[in-house]
This record gives C-alpha cells, structure tokens and sequence, in this order.
C-alpha cells in the first residue's frame, strides 16, 4: 500500500464514519395518530419507516414536512436498507401530494444504489386504497409490494 | 335582491336527507360531521366498502369547500362567514348523495366547468392518467387546495359529476355539485 493509498483510506474510513454517526444522531420521529393524521414511526437506526391511520389534514403540507426534512437528512447516510410501511386507512388529495413527496426521498436512496422496500398495505375489498398504491407504483422507481390485509 | 342558495335542494325530492348545514365551513365543523356521519353509517350497518367510500368522498367535499369558496358577495344574507357553503347529505337507493354548493367568482366559471367538462368527457382509464399527472406534476397551491379534489371525485365514484352555476350578481354565482356515491365502481 502506497502513502496515497493509504491517506485516501483513512480520508474514506472518516467521511464514513461521520456518516454513520450523521444518522446515528438522528432523533427518531414518534408521532401518535389522531383522527385526522397518521401514526408515523421514523427511526433512522432501525431502517424501518412507518405511516399508519388516517391522513386527512386541511394541511398537510404542515404535517409533512418535517417527515420530508428528516428524510433528506437520513438520504445522506441511509442503512443498505430501507423499509417503508404504509398502512392507511383514509387519505386526501392534499395527503396524497406530501405523501408522493415522501416517496420521491425514498427514490433517491434507492438511485444511490441503496435497497429500498415500500410495504402498500390495504384492506381487503378496497381497491381505491389499492389503485392508489399503483399510481405511487408507476410515477416512483422504488420496489412496491402490495398487501392485502384480510380480516 | 332575493336570491336563495337553498331553492336548489327544493328540487330534490323523494331522497331522506341525513345532514344538512349551511354556514362557515372550518375545521371544526368539519371534524364534527365527519364523526357523526360516520357514527351514523356504522350503526346503520352500511356496507363496509361503500361506508369507505362515503367517508372519503366527504373528506374531499368538505376540504373542497374549505380550500375552494370565495368571500360571500356584499348584501348577501350572511356577512359572518369566511368561507360560506352549503352541504347536504342524502340516502337514495343504493347509495348516498352528497350536495355542495359555494359561491365562486364569475370570471373563476369558465376555467372551472372547462375541468368539470373535461373530466365528464373523460373515460376512467383517462381520469386515472389525468389524477396521475396532477398528483406528479401540480404544486400545492396558495389556496391549500392541490387540484385532485374533483378528479378523485370523479375516479371514486364512477359516476359524472352533476353540477349548476346560478349566476347571483355581475360578479358572483353560487356552484352546486351534486355527487352520487353508489356501488357502481
């Protein structure tokens, strides 16, 4: 190994270290659902995210925002992978927008070549709920699942 | 001037209403017929799936009026409400409809029945594109609203969107929109 080699793993092993620890001093977002917006839990450390319940604020850009934020800090030091959990029960068009921005983060964790998973839940018999998770489908390149909940 | 928003629902017979309100739509109201409309559809055991359906359809109704109504034209009958609406709910026979009407500047008419036009003229595979193309490329707007309310309208239901502009004033008209929510879909 050459002096150069070896200065530019040490410079390497430091900028990765420091990414880690970006994320590792992410506070993790616990938010409890009410009955117009969602349960969400965000733990950078854990890799899974997770958006239950109802979305359907007058603003909702108010809600999400801070999400979106908290995502793009999570984009610079992401785990090799992500897993993301939507289980709604009732969303709005004004939702629906925060909601694809949410998932345009997500993309592009998966663009810098990172494993990204979204988990579409939707209860049996509700194919608005599902169609709505094939529209996220075609308009963001990330892996979807779509999962029936049968009760 | 007389002129009564209500006059409209006159027409409308032989339909059992379940709510009707007419005033300030805010968030708080909004809240409150949310709950009791959805309290009223499970103890009446509505079917699960068209009971989801009312209940979203509401949402985006309700929201439309909150994001969408224009000031109350002067000399009208109420000056205290910001954002004034009317709003019916009705059992038919296999569904539900739900009545809005709000009123919007008459120079707002045009661009507003070209939409209602346009997603009527349209089959559901080509309201499912527009929705798409609204939800990836239309920003937030000032008014909160994002564009998507009556194309969701139109994709859950299934059915056109009745509607009417009755012109008040050189500068007002009042817009109902009658949606029926039924099983079609």
């Amino acid at each position: 190994m050459t002096i150069t080699h070896f200065f530019t793993l040490i410079f390497w092993l430091t900028i990765k270290s420091d990414k880690n620890l970006n994320r590792t001093n992410m506070e993790p977002i616990f938010i409890e659902g009410t009955p117009k917006t969602p349960t969400i839990r965000f733990d950078a450390n854990e890799g899974v995210f997770e958006i239950k319940g109802r979305s359907i604020p007058e603003n909702s850009v108010e809600f999400y925002k801070p999400l979106v934020d908290w995502l793009d800090q999570y984009k610079e030091s992401p785990l090799g992978k992500t897993v993301v959990n939507i289980r709604l029960e009732y969303f709005n068009t004004s939702s629906s927008k925060c909601i694809l921005d949410v998932f345009k983060k997500l993309e592009s964790i998966h663009k810098a070549k990172n494993d990204v998973e979204v988990n579409w839940f939707y209860e049996e018999d509700d194919e608005d709920m599902l169609e709505a998770g094939e529209d996220y489908e075609s308009i963001i390149r990330v892996p979807f699942k779509m999962i029936e909940i049968v009760e | 001037m007389s002129f009564d928003v209500e006059n409209y629902f006159s027409d409308i017979t032989g339909e059992s209403p379940i709510l009707y309100f007419k005033g300030n739509i805010d968030s708080d109201l909004i809240n409150r017929m949310l709950d009791t409309i959805e309290e009223r559809l499970v103890s009446v055991n509505e079917n699960p799936k068209l009971r989801k359906k009312v209940y979203n359809l509401l949402v985006e109704s309700l929201q439309n009026l909150y994001h969408h109504v224009d000031k109350v034209p002067e000399g009208f009958e109420d000056q205290t409400a910001e954002r004034f609406g009317i709003f019916k709910l009705l059992k038919v026979n296999d569904g539900y409809r739900i009545i809005t009407g709000n009123f919007v500047r008459n120079e707002g008419v045009k661009e507003l029945e070209e939409k209602l036009k346009r997603i009527n003229g349209s089959t559901h595979e080509e309201i499912t594109e527009l929705y798409k193309f609204i939800l990836n490329h239309q920003r937030i707007s000032s008014k909160g609203g994002g564009g998507l309310g009556l194309v969701d309208i139109a994709r859950k239901t299934g059915n056109k969107l009745d509607y009417l502009f009755k012109r008040y004033d050189d500068n007002n008209s009042f817009f109902y929109l009658n949606i029926l929510v039924d099983n079609k879909k």
